[in-house]
């Protein structure tokens, strides 16, 4: 057996494992704006940006907190901001123009009920629409969602390459659950974890075009003041960078934003699954619904009743496909999550198959017993 | 002449402004301040939100950004603290700037932070067809003011001066020549610096408002207008209704970035304890 160094395993919650991440990342510039039950990772950041030679500001509003991350990141920097539903609600614009004008960024969304102030203190999964829909018009993005405190840690790392990698904001969705839980981690070894940046143009820049349709869809990037004096904005624009009427290079551009997703969701989408080769019941979970979903499914094996699950970490693009092919074995699917039922509908979507779904809106976590229950029912 | 076209995106042109439009005026002015401050072309990030003010970076050759509405003043303060070295212009319109984006410009000049914003000033919102700003004068007509407005309008210049900005200059596009130095001296000011001018929209302002052509609106700032030094020794009713121009404010005070350089410093040296 490997053995684990003593220093490498810590208690945290799920806001100091993401802030930790972040840094780990090579994340060094943080804006944001103070809101239950995300403020514990500006608080971190705040202290450790500084010691890093990186940059914390707490801006004056949430609206300003998205607008000075994309800044940054244009010129170079990696850069988050974290919040809650009412903050997150906040950057929606913002967040378009990020996908529009293809600059990297990390939003983290420490879910807390909904809508409006709602309940602040208290658990929920009920931003996983707005997380894929919040801002106007076709857009890509891609939206993670950790159980753990570990997958917090992975996933925000996992979240900057992404958003490297592909020149999209990308979206860490918690909750309260996660952010607050205080949970054994073990960090992994430095020369596991991957750091990806964005690729930048070795072009002249006489010659650069800052969204050129390039092979792989995604334009080469200039730091800001590096010499390349080009224009950037949130209107529909060409691969120079300057605003379009033409109906061709404006088709030409969404088909491509959307593109630059879809192409690579093999790339991207990543999911666990655990005893479904022979299950007849399959639990989809993500975020900290998927906690309670591993142990009610123990407890039915224990009986003898043959459940799996599905856990999905990158909610959006959704695993549409992966889905459709369990489907093909399995016809009953449960769906626990801590809202209406948002992810429920793109199960039923993807599987033709009518979803069980297990819902709470009243604040409280869901048990493995209320998920338990529902197992037994489809199960007679 | 002046060599413009060392600034101007040649190819972008014709322009969208108005005939008549004060934007041209400023633009103008801005490029003659830059050429005279000496400050490099790459080093410069232009930055502008949503209005026809805004539409100045796509014309000219520096580091453009074109934001969003209301917002400049903050992707401005993520370029300037990740690239301190980047000297910042934001051009906004009175709307952008004190309606949608009044938040930012009262905080960016409260922290000090190393950049220039100039505002056009029309008393309303040109792009979208005329509506009543927080800029425009109280009884003026809007098409969203169509029996004249009848809420007080801000004083831009008095606002930056009350949040903390350390430079404030106010001009109007007939005292163009004037506005060339204030945006120089704003240029080379450390800290945050306002230039807000007073432009003709004719389109909109001047014609809902019975005024006239850009060229009554040039000859009204004419008229009405008095340089500072000279009001100060004018009576509150003799002020009344009139434009102060001038630099209103020019102030020393420790600056953002400096002053995060300096945490840093202290940080890593073990000297700052929480």
């Amino acid at each position: 057996m490997q053995r684990i160094n003593k220093k490498d395993i810590k208690l945290m919650t799920g806001n100091e494992a993401c802030a930790e991440a972040a840094i780990v990342a090579g994340m060094r510039f943080f804006a944001g704006y103070p809101i239950t039950p995300s403020s514990e990772i500006a608080e971190i950041l705040s202290c450790r940006l500084p010691r890093e030679g990186g940059v914390f500001i707490q801006m004056e509003d949430e609206l300003g907190s998205m607008a000075t991350i994309i800044g940054a990141s244009l010129a170079g920097m990696k850069s988050m901001t974290a919040t809650s539903g009412p903050g997150f609600s906040l950057m929606q614009e913002n967040i378009g123009y990020a996908s529009m004008t293809e600059i990297p960024c990390v939003i983290v969304d420490v879910q807390r009920g909904g809508p409006s102030t709602g309940l602040p203190t208290l658990p929920s999964q009920a931003d996983v629409m707005q997380s894929r829909w919040g801002t106007h018009g076709d857009h890509p993005i891609i939206v993670v969602a950790p159980s753990t405190v570990r997958e917090t840690f992975d996933w925000t790392i996992k979240a900057f390459n992404l958003a490297e990698r592909f020149r999209v904001p990308v979206i860490v969705l918690l909750d309260e659950i996660i952010g607050h839980i205080n949970e054994k981690i073990i960090f992994p070894k430095k020369e596991e974890i991957v750091i990806i940046e964005r690729e930048r143009t070795k072009e002249n820049p006489k010659t650069y075009l800052p969204y050129q349709c390039v092979d792989t869809d995604i334009p080469l990037f200039a730091d800001f003041g590096a010499g390349y004096r080009y224009n950037v904005t949130g209107l529909c624009h060409d691969e120079t960078g300057f605003p379009t009427n033409d109906p061709e290079k404006i088709d030409a551009l969404y088909r491509r934003l959307n593109r630059k997703i879809e192409r690579y969701t093999d790339e991207i989408i990543e999911f666990k699954t655990v005893s479904l080769d022979d299950a007849e019941i399959c639990i989809v979970a993500y975020g900290s619904s998927a906690r309670s979903a591993y142990r009610a499914i123990r407890r039915a094996r224990e009986m003898g009743i043959k459940a799996g699950i599905f856990q999905i970490f990158t909610i959006w693009p959704f695993p549409y496909e992966e889905l459709t092919k369990i489907s093909q074995h399995v016809k009953n699917f449960i769906v626990p999550e801590m809202n209406l039922g948002q992810i429920a509908h793109e199960v039923s979507c993807a599987t033709g198959c009518d979803v069980i779904k297990v819902n709470r809106v009243d604040g409280g976590l869901i048990t493995p017993d209320e998920i338990f229950e529902r197992i037994k029912y489809v199960s007679v | 002449m002046f060599p413009y076209e060392k600034y101007l995106r040649l190819d972008k042109f014709p322009h969208i402004w108005c005939t008549g439009c004060g934007c041209g005026i400023i633009m103008k002015a801005m490029l003659r301040a830059i050429e005279k401050s000496k400050i490099p072309k790459d080093s410069i990030a232009l930055v502008s939100g949503i209005g026809c003010s805004s539409r100045t970076p796509g014309y000219v050759d520096f580091n453009t950004l074109h934001t969003t509405h209301g917002r400049a003043i903050a992707f401005a303060t993520g370029l300037k603290l990740a690239k301190p070295k980047l000297k910042i212009i934001v051009v906004s319109g009175d709307g952008d700037a004190i309606a949608i984006g009044g938040n930012h410009f009262i905080h960016a000049a409260r922290r000090n932070l190393d950049m220039t914003v100039i505002v056009y000033n029309n008393y309303i919102y040109g792009m979208t067809g005329g509506q009543a700003s927080p800029a425009t004068p109280i009884g003026k007509k809007g098409s969203t003011a169509p029996y004249g407005s009848i809420e007080p309008s801000f004083d831009i210049s008095g606002l930056a001066i009350a949040a903390g900005a350390t430079f404030v200059a106010r001009s109007t596009c007939y005292h163009a020549v004037q506005l060339d130095k204030y945006i120089e001296k704003g240029l080379l000011k450390k800290g945050f610096s306002l230039i807000e001018v007073l432009a003709p929209c004719p389109t909109y302002y001047a014609r809902l408002n019975r005024i006239g052509t850009s060229v009554d609106m040039l000859r009204w700032y004419k008229e009405n207008s008095i340089p500072v030094e000279a009001a100060k020794k004018m009576s509150r009713k003799e002020k009344d209704g009139k434009i102060i121009i001038g630099v209103l404010h020019n102030i020393e005070r420790v600056e953002f970035c400096e002053e995060y350089k300096k945490l840093v410093e202290r940080v890593k040296r073990g000297q700052a304890t929480f």
